[in-house]
């Protein structure tokens, strides 16, 4: 049996089954716990569990996210929630150069399972400081895994997953996508999603489109337009940044011979640069065209509602890129 | 000379009112028996002939990379945690040997680390830089400055939500009083009364810096009131002084009356790291001042004065400690070289590595 549910729902649900599952599970973060997150995500924690395991904190994000590490290095489970990802900025030090690195460096005498939350994403006028995404950043990292998930079923289950691993996971939600509806098991099936495995989307044989995030959703539209015009795009949602399932990409182009890549992020040095090199590595003989990215423009967000949705990718960009990949611009 | 030399007498008068400042007399508590002061002594030598060996070695080429020593800082290390007890944590800074052995770590471990060999505490991944000795409950070094605040306070979290017994000693330097992380933990581990210490070992000098330079009140110990936590400063050449404070420190503590700010101060008449050429600072009088102040000399004396034990009993443990170094040195050159196959080892956990590599 299932259910239609948002992704918002879908995330709170997964706090409060891990909460009651777990005890050693606490989350540290500014507005957690009375006001339960702007977006109500955490809504009903801090009544059910109590201010020992959900605390509202003082605005320090490197404290939030080193005192998250301090926990989980001696037996916690911690979840760090950033308010907007864009402050994740001031927690860097602690996540780049501890989180990532203290297993390694300590010769794996060290656990660190911990995952930092954060929503990211443009759309919504909140401007250059309220709407980046910095799944790239991250990726970067060796040490760190990156989780996007876009549909209810994998935010919850992808967040049981990110709370039960032994290793830092940064997980990232789009602001846009929390009123995204989707299927998902009842309440009390317990499920996970696992890391590193990309979703087919939509099945298609001319043009395979991985798409990261809120991106996915555009994609399926511009497939939809597409397919009036006789254009078939196949439609591939990695889930993970890191790990990064590159096998169901090249399974796709070897059917489509075809490749597009798009994220909301900024395009340079962006996540596609990544995706785009490793399948040119790969599998560069399946590729009957030069690979494609259809990405943010580099500039900070501008507030101007034109304007910013000029720097935010489109559906319409996406279908664009398609027909002159496929000479039908 | 340094380009901002002051006169020698002018230096020397600078360093008398600091000594008169700082200096407490040497006094053991009740609570140690002769045995326990003996201790203190062990690892303080212990420590002063490992870091001694330390400059020499990288001389030449047994270590690699940075290392950092913790002479003269001895009192401090071994102070506070003859005050702690089993099962308490501590953090430490990128100058971590001499928490290491304080903590009962075993030096051969460390030495081979320092040696970069896969026996080593930390298989060769670390060195002297990120030293831990987890099992010890020593829960590592880092290279940031100050970045072990909140780390420490994610420990001392840890002790609060699972209602356990146990206490975590935040050492950090002078130079991380001054990062904004510092502040923070010390703010958010006060607001939560969580069981955490944080000790500062305040030498005086951050590489280059004067610590006269860096802040305007000189006392660390000061900040405590913005915190509304206790703040107190004490000798960090007298290991009883350290002691006593954490001791005191833990106590609140353990009661759930939140964290202190503890400062010691000593002075670190060495270089930052072992190749620092020190031109920044005149040390023609700071050196033989500092070796008048040294911690394992002083110890020393106050053994013998106070009778728990005569000349020839402390040079015996000396030189058992100096052996126990060579040993360490020894065992550690033979320590094989870490493999190519290791290389990924300990990046992820164990299941993550199984499952996707590494790549």
């Amino acid at each position: 049996m299932s259910r239609i549910i948002t992704i918002k729902q879908a995330l709170n649900e997964a706090h409060m089954e891990e909460f009651a599952r777990d005890p050693r599970i606490i989350i540290l973060g500014c507005d957690v716990g009375i006001r339960g997150n702007p977006f109500g995500l955490t809504k009903g924690l801090l009544e059910q569990f109590g201010s020992e395991r959900v605390r509202d904190t003082p605005i320090s994000e490197s404290a939030i996210v080193g005192t998250c590490l301090g926990a989980a290095a001696t037996g916690l489970r911690p979840i760090a929630e950033i308010l907007f990802s864009d402050w994740i900025t001031l927690g860097m030090d602690q996540i780049v150069n501890q989180i990532a690195k203290i297993r390694y460096m300590f010769g794996g005498t060290i656990n660190v399972p911990l995952v930092i939350r954060a929503p990211v994403g443009a759309g919504g006028g909140q401007a250059a400081q309220h709407s980046q995404s910095f799944e790239s950043w991250f990726s970067h990292v060796p040490g760190l895994q990156v989780v996007m998930p876009i549909t209810p079923y994998d935010a919850k289950g992808l967040f049981k997953t990110a709370v039960r691993c032994d290793d830092p996971v940064l997980f990232f939600e789009h602001k846009r996508g929390y009123e995204i509806t989707g299927e998902v098991p009842d309440v009390g099936v317990d499920y996970t999603v696992p890391f590193g495995e990309a979703a087919v989307r939509r099945e298609g044989t001319d043009v395979t489109i991985v798409a990261i995030s809120i991106m996915v959703h555009k994609a399926l539209a511009a497939a939809e337009a597409l397919s009036q015009l006789g254009i078939e795009c196949e439609v591939i949602d990695p889930r993970t940044i890191y790990p990064f399932d590159y096998n169901t990409v090249i399974k796709s182009i070897s059917k489509t011979h075809r490749l597009i890549v798009t994220h909301e992020s900024s395009r340079r040095s962006g996540i596609g640069a990544e995706i785009v090199s490793q399948v040119v590595e790969k599998a560069f003989e399946e590729l009957d065209d030069k690979p494609v990215i259809v990405a943010g423009l580099n500039i900070p967000m501008p507030y101007n509602r034109t304007l910013e949705s000029m720097v935010i990718p489109s559906d319409e960009k996406i279908k664009q890129a398609v027909l002159q990949m496929m000479d039908r611009a | 000379m340094p380009i901002s030399a002051i006169s020698m007498e002018e230096s020397l008068a600078k360093l008398e009112k600091y000594k008169k400042e700082v200096m407490q007399e040497m006094k053991a508590p009740p609570e140690l028996a002769a045995e326990d002061q003996l201790e203190i002594y062990r690892k303080m030598a212990l420590i002063r002939e490992f870091d001694t060996n330390v400059k020499d070695l990288w001389k030449q080429n047994f270590i690699y990379g940075l290392a950092h020593a913790y002479l003269g800082a001895e009192a401090v290390a071994v102070g506070a945690c003859t005050a702690l007890k089993k099962g308490d944590f501590i953090t430490s800074t990128h100058r971590g040997h001499g928490h290491v052995i304080a903590m009962g770590g075993d030096v051969k471990k460390m030495m081979s680390e320092l040696m970069g060999k896969a026996d080593g505490y930390c298989k060769g991944k670390g060195g002297s830089m990120h030293i831990a000795a987890v099992d010890h409950g020593m829960l590592g070094a880092t290279g940031i400055v100050g970045s072990g605040m909140p780390i420490a306070v994610g420990s001392a979290l840890t002790a609060q939500v699972l209602k356990k017994d146990y206490v975590t000693i935040c050492f950090h330097g002078d130079g991380g009083t001054n990062q904004g992380v510092w502040h923070e933990s010390l703010n958010m581990s006060a607001v939560w009364n969580l069981p955490v210490i944080f000790l500062c070992e305040n030498n005086q000098w951050a590489i280059s810096m004067p610590y006269e330079k860096a802040a305007k009140n000189p006392n660390v110990a000061d900040r405590a009131i913005g915190y509304g936590i206790p703040g107190v400063t004490v000798d960090g050449f007298n290991p009883f002084a350290v002691y006593e404070a954490v001791r005191d420190a833990a106590i609140l503590a353990r009661k759930g009356e939140g964290p202190t700010l503890i400062e010691a101060r000593y002075y670190r008449y060495i270089g930052h790291f072992v190749a620092d050429d020190e031109r920044y600072r005149d040390t023609t009088t700071s050196k033989p001042w500092a070796e008048s102040m040294d911690p394992v000399k002083r110890m020393r004396e106050y053994l013998v004065q106070s009778g728990i034990a005569d000349e020839t009993r402390l040079d015996e443990i000396y030189a058992s400690m100096a052996k126990e170094v060579q040993d360490a040195i020894e065992y550690a050159k033979a320590a094989p070289e870490p493999t190519a196959a290791s290389l990924y080892t300990d990046l992820y956990s164990p299941e993550f590595i199984a499952k996707y590599g590494g790549e």
